[in-house]
């Protein structure tokens, strides 16, 4: 039998580690050169990024405040890529959680009932919130055959006027509405933080949750396997007998729930009420952090914790150097696009281990 | 023009799809191409016409040599190609399509080709309106579009791959007066098929491909026989084999109508019963295809109904046919059967998961090993499907076939398959059928039908043959048959 076992496609880890380290220096060599074009000096701004990130403790408490929600948007976008989906609606389904948590806590809060019960339960509308804007796009994609990417870009403008309707309609301030948001909530149905500190202990807890949660999911259960299996082929996993519709539906719900839930952290544990920029555009950058960490859970941990650090250390730079904070974004945004760059280089260059399939006859 | 192809090698990964072929076409005749599938005949005409770069060989063009990069540039070179399938763009006018490869000018002058469509038309009796959306036509008119937009392109020598699949008997009489009078006028045609009739009407001289390799030429007046036994190789002499008592009825089709954008299949009865090995015959596109996946509840039939056990499946989905024991394996392995990226623990486990919600790893892999020893894979549990060789991609789909079947339908089940993967496929298929499975295989290997099946089914065309058993069947009345003769 003359059958040759071709090689694994699996480059050694240092080739993948060496890429990867020059593609950081690229990022940097470019947001340098953004710098040095606004006429900033760019030494001095990576300075004032660290000092602003790491300065004190409660800066550094800060990136984690950052990272909570950008850790649970990340978490439930992990399944949905597994799954081969671009759910980009994240973002909407983020505020979704925001306004269930909000409706939630304005019903409740003037109510009797203890504060941790009425924290739960808002804590679960938004999770039920963000799981319904996710599940419509689910919907919108099976049965309307919208793809989810503008299904979810869609609802995400959806998301974000019926914020702005809420604010300045139905929960307005007494007296006026305002782009400030809405009245905030009594100081007992606040998420506790550390004394001193804007860090919550309870949404730290819940972050970490929603980590081990997704590691577990899709290493160690049929469920993370099947949801593999569609994203790598969803024709071959049809065939196989996976049900593929109900598991694209249920990646959906898992990824709505979290992101609902890192809406209703914002809006418990951080600003006590509902604004418009409640996101914060963490859904966004979520997917920028599944992409960077080759969507993998133990390399998003690190990867979030960095774009967080990036976010609150150029919080200052309006101040210290009038630049503006968007810095970070330039450096997020630089970051994955020479990732991306560098692996499609290494996809080039390297030789195809894979068999070219040619069509027959 | 003269086209001369010498000494052409191609292969894809493991498959040799070309192996020696050379190929001379004089200026102003018809050159028929005949074959089998995946004889290598449409490889051929890919590597002429610039879409596929040979390994080796070279292409002469009026004794010069040539060496395209792209279809592009083969055009540009006066040779245009008509594909099996139309390549036209469906959502857009047939004037849109007929000036979609023109080149040179930046501004579209949709009066001048107007003109130009109408006239081309008109010399050749063709009846098609410019401003008729494409996905309106029919196959046969869709072709005539492809044809006008080649020859305004000003090409010498034109390819029409399998040019009559689907399209009417008036269009087919028409298609073969226009090429008659191309190469009246000094076109060079090169004419793809597996039909002897087109050969014998049509072909001024006629190249036989056998897998990959040259088998031969002639010229009028033809011997179908001669070709025949080109095309298939010299009858082997069958072995002995005995008869199946026929079990129940397993799968029961009655009055079944189905069909896609180019065939119908009318009134299907067949019944298959345990144990009973069922060939399809019958070149690619034939109808076959489409069968076996209404018969696996991929495809809803248009009318009739299914019934598996006893149990009416008509218009169930896929599912329902995969819980009463149907099992459907295609042929594409990578793009269907298997899931690239996957190890092969991992999809045993979707197939036969241990437990109902946490796998246990471990487990896992022992029961990987398993099989893997069981079907003779060669590969580790932690292989990825897609570093399989071909046979060993073909053994773990065998192996992925879930026990207890009544029903296995498979699609070219030792398609590039070396001799000694074959036998054992068929092994374990035998094994299959003798625990009282019903099987129906679609194969173009005829011998092998011969050899293992019990009824032979014929596919030519969208019609279907009666079941034949094999006993009163010869390889030479088989392709007969499949090219059309003989019914």
């Amino acid at each position: 039998m003359k059958e040759i076992l071709l090689p694994r496609a699996r480059p050694s880890r240092w080739i993948e580690f060496g890429f990867q380290g020059l593609s950081v220096l690229m990022a940097l060599l470019f947001t340098t050169l953004v710098l040095l074009i606004a006429g900033a000096p760019p030494i001095e701004a990576y300075r004032q990024v660290l000092e602003g990130a790491f300065g004190s403790l409660k800066r550094a408490t800060d990136i984690l405040v950052a990272w909570v929600p950008l850790m649970l948007a990340t978490s439930g976008l992990l399944l949905t890529f597994t799954a081969g989906l671009w759910n980009i609606g994240v973002e909407g389904q983020i505020m979704l959680g925001a306004i269930a948590a909000t409706g939630v806590m304005r019903a409740l809060q003037d109510t009797s009932l203890p504060p941790p019960l009425i924290l739960i339960l808002a804590m679960a509308a938004g999770m039920a919130g963000g799981a319904a804007w996710a599940g419509l796009v689910g919907l919108l994609k099976i049965y309307g055959g919208v793809h989810e990417i503008f299904g979810g870009l869609g609802l995400n403008f959806v998301a974000t006027t019926l914020i702005l309707w809420l604010i300045f309609g139905p929960w307005k301030r007494p007296g006026i509405g305002s782009m400030s948001g809405t009245e905030p909530f009594p100081e007992r149905l606040w998420l506790p933080v550390f004394p001193g500190l804007r860090l919550s202990p309870w949404a730290l807890l819940l972050a970490l949750l929603s980590i081990a949660l997704v590691y577990v999911l899709l290493r160690n259960t049929y469920f993370g396997l099947r949801l593999k299996a569609i994203g790598k082929n969803i024709r071959a996993a049809h065939l196989l007998g996976v049900p593929t519709a109900r598991y694209l539906f249920l990646a959906l719900l898992g990824c709505g729930a979290m992101a609902g839930l890192a809406g209703a952290v914002q809006v418990t544990a951080v600003y006590h009420r509902l604004i418009p920029p409640i996101s914060s555009g963490y859904g966004y950058l979520g997917l920028l952090v599944a992409m960077l960490a080759n969507y993998r859970v133990s390399w998003s941990i690190p990867v979030a914790f960095f774009f967080a650090a990036l976010n609150i250390g150029s919080i200052q730079l309006p101040i210290t150097l009038k630049l503006d904070s968007t810095l970070s974004g330039v450096m997020q945004g630089a970051l994955v696009l020479f990732v991306l760059l560098m692996q499609g280089a290494r996809a080039r260059w390297q030789p195809k281990s894979a068999v070219e399939t040619g069509d027959d006859a | 023009m003269k086209v001369e192809m010498r000494h052409i090698y191609k292969s894809f990964g493991p498959v040799r799809a070309l192996q020696d072929v050379s190929l001379t076409v004089e200026a102003g005749t018809i050159h028929g191409l005949l074959g089998e599938n995946g004889a290598g005949k449409t490889t051929l005409m890919k590597i002429l016409s610039g879409y596929l770069r040979p390994d080796r060989g070279d292409i002469f063009l009026d004794g010069k040599p040539i060496r395209f990069a792209s279809p592009a540039e083969g055009l540009r070179h006066g040779i245009g190609m008509l594909h099996q399938d139309p390549m036209d763009f469906p959502a857009m006018s047939v004037l849109d399509n007929f000036m979609m490869s023109h080149e040179g000018e930046f501004w579209l002058d949709r009066r001048r080709a107007r003109r130009a469509l109408q006239e081309l038309a008109g010399q050749f009796g063709f009846d098609l309106d410019p401003d008729a959306r494409v996905d309106r036509l029919t196959v046969g008119e869709r072709q005539q579009l492809e044809l006008l937009r080649l020859l305004w392109r000003g090409v010498q020598v034109l390819i029409l791959d399998e040019p009559t699949t689907g399209i009417s008997a008036p269009q087919k009489v028409r298609l073969f007066e226009t090429l008659r009078r191309l190469a009246e006028e000094g076109k060079t045609i090169i004419f793809v098929t597996h039909k002897l009739e087109e050969v014998e009407e049509l072909c001024h001289r006629v190249t036989v491909l056998r897998q990959g390799r040259l088998a031969g030429e002639a010229t009028p007046p033809y011997s179908p026989q001669r070709l025949i036994e080109m095309m298939f190789g010299r009858p082997i002499p069958m072995p002995e084999r005995q008869p199946v008592p026929p079990g129940e009825p397993v799968l029961e089709i009655r009055d079944l109508v189905v069909g896609d954008h180019r065939l119908r299949l009318s009134r299907v009865n067949l019944t298959v019963r345990s144990g009973e090995i069922i060939g399809l015959a019958g070149m690619e596109g034939s109808g076959q295809q489409l069968f076996m996946r209404a018969c696996a509840g991929l495809v809803r039939p248009w009318e009739g109904s299914i019934r598996v056990r006893g149990e009416d499946l008509t218009g169930k989905p896929y599912h329902a046919f995969l819980e009463a024991g149907v099992l459907f394996v295609p042929a594409n392995r990578l793009e269907e059967g298997l899931i690239p990226g996957l190890t092969l623990t991992e999809h045993f486990q979707l197939v036969y998961p241990n437990g109902r919600y946490l796998i246990d790893w471990e487990q896992a892999r022992a029961e990987a090993q398993r099989r893997i020893r069981d079907f003779n894979i060669r590969g580790k549990p932690e292989t990825m499907v897609e570093a399989l060789s071909g046979g060993n991609q073909q053994r773990t789909l065998l192996a992925l076939i879930r026990t207890p079947a009544h029903l296995l339908l498979l699609e070219h089940p030792t398609r590039g398959l070396d001799v000694e993967s074959s036998m054992w496929v068929w092994r374990r298929l035998k094994e299959r059928a003798q625990e009282g499975t019903a099987l129906m295989v679609i194969s173009s290997d005829l011998q092998e039908l011969l050899q293992y099946c019990d009824r032979i089914i014929v596919f030519f065309s969208g019609r279907i043959s009666e079941p034949m058993a094999t006993e009163e069947l010869t390889l030479d009345r088989l392709g007969h048959m499949i090219a059309g003769r003989g019914w």
